[in-house]
């Protein structure tokens, strides 16, 4: 009976075991699985048709050149290689510019029919309207093919706007390029204080004062995310705009300030880590050949911990890519390629939390929105593995 | 000529009264060995003379060490000049991470030698006197962490002398190694004490009456007699000395 | 001898170099803490003067410009308590099992390397995974169960980790005392191994509810409220929290510069809770590692 009830508990105790990994399994499908229905989803809004004249020769529209033809970027078909026509561009709501209430029926009946007529007397239009006011016989234009969103797209795409219709465009560069400069930005600036601050406390300061520094580390890690992109919002994205006249502080900039700031604990309490476990036999060698601490540092201690060094870096990378609120709040979120620090950017994760709230569930944005987390999640784990790979690796 | 002169030693780590009055003279070009059961102060003793205990924090001195006549521990005394001077190999073959050239060239790099042709040279001329040159030779870019443990500790030698100091101090410099590596390190002792004036601290009393010219034998942190190896080993002048030598405990 | 007669000022030169670098990495470990004393400072003063009674115990007003903040209080204890339900007994078991029970080594390794890249997961993955299984999937809605399981598997892998740790610090002679004495494993495991790991376990629990206190990113999408007055009924219901109303009322509210000074007032709420479990978790380890050295 109690060996019964043993076995019971180790059961249990068995299973406790698996969920972390479990979990992570369970992320990777979902993630997947809502991201993949992207490749699947037409280009254009569900529901709605694209139709030229029949003379028209062109034969399909990238989602970029619908955006274009749609914000009056491109005027002529000729731009993208069609005839020389000038566009015009018809959406629904236009309908009532063409007829009048009686011409279209008290039930909207001879909208189709209206349709169909106009796209065929004008040359140069593009119509962008309901499937089902599609005349079902006889349509006198030509309905373009529904394309699909293409990987090349996603990930090659150097556009974001993914409310524009009719065809939003989802194009991962701007967003990722803006995570990578304000993540390498805050690396870049949290650096130097974090292995100073290890070297600190691991090799300089007395008992006392690392005793009293270690809950400081602690607590700073501690702040949630959300009261750093405050404070960098009521403080540094003014201080910022005013001390170099710009005409916004939301910047680049100022996210990898704040971001520094949260990437200092884990850089510190990592690297600090693994000076620590530097022989003290190592040290001493050293010493007793006349070398100065400083030198017994930088000369025996960082090359022997340098694996558990990087590690600190890599995870403090890993922190910087994947935080949202502080960013969310503080870099501006325009989604163009950042061309300088000083310009408002968009990250990864702070599109996820700005747009998933507005993005209907299975839509495509949706959809685009949980690759973009796949992609985040991938960066994040290959940050993981080449942690790991780092600190298994043997020390020269 | 007196090369170390301890004079009425005390230490403490804190409370623990570790050292107590301890007096010595060492000549210059001998070997002298420390014996004594673990804990009785030896190797503090030791590592009083290159001022390695000052790494431990909350420890006190009382008492004067004079090296060549200068007072080790007074204010205008540095510490690196000072282990510059007295060289030091510890119990565990403790190579640096990097090649088996650069833990040689390591001392000299540190202290400013830029002069690669004199610090090829050194770290040669070093090799060659603990014997490890012919081993070693073909190999002076690999990890010093490929070598075996013997060859690891006499790198370690080679690497205190290198930066030419006139004493070493050796702390149980062959309690992790194989017999084989032991003697040859033995002899290595005999040939250098022609040259510097050895201090090493020993489990082993086969050691020490083989390598040291004098032994001190400590217990519960006093001296209780030092003086040729040759009396202490044959014919002890106090009984406890006698009882640990004839291996009655320790 | 020549070499050391060569090097006589260089020892000038290298001790200035100590100086210098030990100068400057002290002048930055005290930025880096001065760094911190502003954050707070700053959050400190500008909230004291907005802390009141009413603020604590009444529901926002006017466009969240007035009135308090009773109801994201509430709201994020609930999610406190619900994701610690969840996630304290599976990440102690889970501990238990790996310091324990796991003899596979290379089972072993694959958990810890899972548990690893779980707490690399960034919270807004969480969140986009809380809303796609809890959320949509199982038909949850925006709900305090929602949002209480995706908190509690992302606080797991600190739970497992400083339950690993304080159980592998206990000697293992204690282990081998008991078993000796003819308990068995699950007795020697909870009557002497759990007893004398538990102030660290707690350590761990507790710091893991500061984390989760503050998290945005995942209750997001799973359960925060944008405005809500009236509390929750139940577990399916949305709640309000107070690191998204922080978010909600100093970006998107509707009056952001009248709500600044509610805004300061949540900040320095939710550094309270830091604080305060900061410094528990701080206590409770230098008192129970007294203890121990004591007996």
């Amino acid at each position: 009976m109690r060996k019964f009830f043993e076995k019971i508990v180790e059961g249990g105790l068995l299973i406790s075991g698996s969920v972390s990994s479990l979990t992570i399994l369970l992320i990777v499908f979902f993630l997947f699985k809502e991201a993949g229905g992207l490749f699947n989803t037409p280009a254009t809004e569900e529901g709605y048709v694209l139709a030229v004249n029949k003379s028209n020769d062109v034969g399909k529209l990238s989602p970029e050149m619908i955006m274009d033809i749609f914000d009056g970027n491109i005027t002529n078909w000729k731009d993208i290689s069609g005839m020389d026509q000038d566009i015009l561009i018809f959406r629904f709501s236009d309908l009532t510019n063409y007829y009048t209430e009686e011409e279209l029926g008290d039930e909207f009946q001879y909208v189709p029919q209206k349709i169909s007529e106009l796209v065929a007397k004008e040359p140069g239009i593009i119509a962008f309207f309901p499937k089902q006011y599609l005349l079902e016989n006889g349509f006198q234009g030509k309905v373009l093919p529904e394309e699909k969103i293409t990987l090349g797209e996603f990930f090659g795409g150097t556009k974001w706007y993914p409310t524009s219709t009719p065809a939003p465009i989802f194009g991962l560069i701007p967003l990722l390029l803006g995570t990578l400069l304000v993540s390498i930005g805050a690396i870049v600036l949290s650096l130097p204080f974090g292995i100073a601050v290890a070297i600190y406390m691991a090799e300089i300061a007395n008992k006392r004062t690392r005793g009293l520094l270690k809950p400081i580390i602690e607590l700073l890690a501690g702040i949630p995310s959300v009261v750093y992109g405050f404070f960098g919002l009521a403080v540094i994205v003014p201080l910022i705009q005013k001390t170099f006249d710009l005409p916004v502080g939301e910047t680049a900039f100022a996210g990898s300030v704040v971001l520094a700031i949260m990437a200092l604990p884990t850089i510190i309490t990592v690297a600090e880590d693994a000076m620590r476990t530097t022989p003290r036999a190592m040290k001493e060698a050293s010493l007793a050949l006349g070398a100065t601490q400083w030198q017994t540092i930088y000369k025996v201690i960082i090359p022997y911990s340098i694996s558990g060094i990087t590690s600190a870096i890599v995870l403090g990378i890993g922190r910087a890519i994947g935080e949202t609120m502080a960013v969310l709040m503080v870099t501006g979120n325009a989604a163009v390629i950042p061309t300088s620090f000083f310009e408002p950017v968009r990250t990864i994760p702070a599109t996820i939390a700005a747009e998933l709230g507005e993005a209907p569930a299975g839509g495509a944005h949706y959809e685009a929105l949980f690759l973009l987390g796949a992609v985040l999640f991938l960066i994040t784990l290959i940050l993981s593995i080449s942690v790991e790979y780092i600190s298994s690796k043997r020390k020269i | 000529m007196i090369k170390i002169d301890a004079q009425n030693v005390d230490f403490y780590y804190g409370d623990f009264h570790a050292l107590k009055n301890i007096s010595m003279q060492i000549e210059a070009n001998t070997s002298v060995a420390f014996i004594g059961p673990s804990g009785c102060g030896k190797s503090t003793f030791l590592r009083l003379f290159n001022r390695m205990n000052d790494l431990i924090p909350d420890t006190r001195l009382e008492g004067k060490i004079f090296i060549d006549g200068r007072d080790i521990y007074s204010k205008g005394e540095k510490v690196d000049t000072l282990r510059k001077n007295v060289g030091m190999v510890f119990q565990k073959p403790n190579p640096f991470p990097k090649t088996i050239f650069e833990n040689v060239a390591y001392g000299l790099r540190v202290n400013g030698v830029k002069d690669n042709e004199y610090i090829e040279e050194t770290v040669i001329k070093s090799l060659k006197q603990v014997v490890l040159w012919d081993e070693v030779k073909d190999k002076l870019k690999d990890s010093a962490f490929a070598l075996s443990g013997g060859q690891q500790q006499r790198l370690c030698i080679a690497r205190a002398l290198a930066i030419s100091p006139s004493i070493l101090l050796m702390d149980e410099p062959t309690s992790a190694l194989d017999p084989i590596s032991t003697g040859k390190i033995e002899d290595l002792i005999h040939e250098l004490k022609k040259e510097y004036t050895i201090v090493i601290v020993t489990h082993n009393m086969q050691q020490a009456a083989r390598v040291s010219d004098k032994t001190g034998y400590f217990y519960l942190g006093e001296l209780v007699e030092y003086g040729e190896t040759r009396k202490i080993f044959t014919n002890p002048e106090k009984e406890s000395t006698q009882n640990y030598i004839t291996g009655r405990f320790g | 001898m020549a070499p050391v007669q060569k090097l006589e000022n260089i020892d000038l030169k290298k001790r200035t170099s100590q100086k210098f670098a030990f100068g400057f990495f002290t002048l930055l470990s005290y930025l880096v803490v001065a760094i911190l004393f502003v954050i707070l400072g700053f959050i400190i003063i500008k909230g004291g003067s907005v802390i009141s009674w009413d603020f604590l115990t009444k529901a926002p007003e006017e466009g969240m410009t007035e009135g308090g903040i009773f109801p994201a209080i509430v709201g994020t204890f609930y999610l406190i308590a619900g994701s610690s339900i969840i996630s304290f007994p599976i990440g102690i078991m889970s501990g238990i099992y790996m310091n324990e029970y796991a003899t596979n080594g290379k089972l072993v390794r694959f958990i810890r390397i899972m548990t690893n890249n779980l707490s690399g997961v960034p919270s807004v993955v969480f969140g986009l995974f809380g809303m796609s299984l809890f959320v949509n999937a199982l038909g949850w809605g925006d709900s305090i169960i929602a949002g209480s399981f995706t908190l509690a598997l992302m606080s797991l892998p600190l739970i497992i980790r400083t339950t690993e740790e304080a159980l592998k610090s206990i000697d293992d002679s204690f282990r081998h005392g008991s078993l000796a004495l003819g308990a068995t494993k699950l007795q020697t495991i909870r009557r002497v191994v759990l007893p004398m790991a538990f102030p660290n376990i707690i350590t761990g629990l507790i710091l893991s509810v500061g984390r989760v206190s503050g998290e945005t990113a995942p209750i997001l999408f799973t359960v925060a409220a944008y405005f809500l007055p009236q509390l929750p009924g139940s577990i399916f219901d949305q709640c309000m929290a107070l690191p998204y109303h922080l978010y909600v009322i100093s970006t998107s509210g509707t009056d952001i510069e009248a709500s600044r000074g509610m805004a300061y007032g949540t900040a320095l709420v939710l550094i309270a809770i830091v604080l305060v479990v900061n410094l528990l978790a701080n206590l409770l380890r230098n008192y129970f590692a007294k203890k121990v050295k004591m007996n």
